[in-house]
């Protein structure tokens, strides 16, 4: 098999377990009337749960070996739900919390 | 006209993290020999940011197709989770519902998310107003990823800051905190004991046995 056939097989692979796992609980749990009472529960409780998973996936690189590596971060991202809180305002509090981490990663 | 302004400006904290992380990964197909008809064929068919940057290093080495699957399968089981959540929401979206869930990001899922009174028309433009942010991404990376003279070092915080100010407003909107504790300190314990790599599918696991054992304790709290 040439590489570039082989690359395309490779892609079309990650395309399919991809799918599979975006569709799979709509087949097993959509296709009825009624959604499983669990997964109804699940649909209520998971989002906020999920949420807070989302920004530890987002932080798991960080470094705590020196400051530079965490400080930045920790910052921006309390400076972000300050604003959100206050403002309720996403475009304030994202596009502020990101200015003041560019800030801070590229000038301290 | 107007819808689609609303849901652009809806969008803009994901435009400006995918024109960035999409341009990057661009760049790094490129550095690898692939050129921009491979990135944008990628970001299409795939449209699953963190995996695609993963995969370029499966490319690269032409890694098995077992190996290959499991590693797909390992990064994006997170997947799984937005499925569940959104079986009900989903029901009734009419006739684009298969391109909704195919095209349904970590950043798109926070969106419709942190809004319940997204129409059916609503949640088809944001998906797919995500899914040309990315592309166009990726095609600038791929095309003329090398000629941008400008460092948008710090750029990509933006997705974090997306994920946080909901995880804010939804602190703000409901009265029980427990699942959104729940879940992140369960994903922080899992990250301290699998490491990086590995957290997510155990984190997954550990919320869902949580999410178990509180309505199980509830409804006997309230017999």
């Amino acid at each position: 098999m040439s590489p570039s056939l082989y690359s395309a097989l490779q892609i079309a692979v990650i395309a399919a377990v991809t799918i599979l796992l975006r569709f799979l609980p709509f087949w097993l749990f959509g296709g009825g009337r009624k959604t499983p009472k669990f997964v109804s529960y699940l649909g209520s409780v998971l989002p906020s749960a999920i949420m807070g998973m989302l920004v530890v996936y987002c932080l798991r690189n960080l470094e705590f070996s020196a400051a530079s590596g965490w400080l930045p971060a920790v910052i921006a991202g309390a400076a972000v739900a300050a604003l959100q809180a206050l403002t309720r305002r996403s475009l304030v509090s994202i596009l502020g919390g990101t200015a003041l981490y560019m800030v801070l990663v590229n000038f301290l | 006209m107007k819808q689609w302004k609303k849901n652009f400006i809806r969008t803009i904290p994901v435009l400006t993290g995918y024109l960035v992380l999409g341009a990057s990964f661009g760049i790094v197909m490129q550095s690898k020999g692939f050129d921009v008809l491979w990135s944008i064929g990628m970001s299409a068919a795939v449209f699953a940011g963190s995996m695609q940057f993963v995969a370029v290093d499966l490319l690269a080495t032409a890694a098995g197709i077992i190996t290959t699957a499991l590693t797909t399968l390992m990064v994006n089981a997170r997947h799984l989770f937005y499925g569940v959540s959104m079986v009900d929401r989903y029901r009734d979206v009419g006739k684009a519902k298969p391109y909704l869930i195919f095209a349904l990001t970590d950043e798109t899922y926070s969106i419709v998310c942190a809004d319940e009174t997204l129409s059916n028309r609503d949640l088809l433009q944001i998906t797919l107003l995500d899914h040309l942010y990315w592309i166009a991404g990726s095609a600038i990376g791929g095309g003329i990823g090398a000629l941008i003279p400008w460092d948008f070092k710090g750029v990509d915080f933006a997705l974090t800051a997306l994920f946080i100010s909901i995880f804010t407003d939804q602190w703000s909107k409901t009265k029980d905190h427990l699942p959104a504790i729940l879940g992140a300190s369960l994903s922080s314990a899992s990250l301290l004991i699998f490491g990086a790599d590995r957290f997510l599918i155990p984190a997954m696991l550990a919320i869902t046995l949580a999410l178990a054992v509180l309505k199980r304790v509830r409804k006997g709290a309230e017999a």
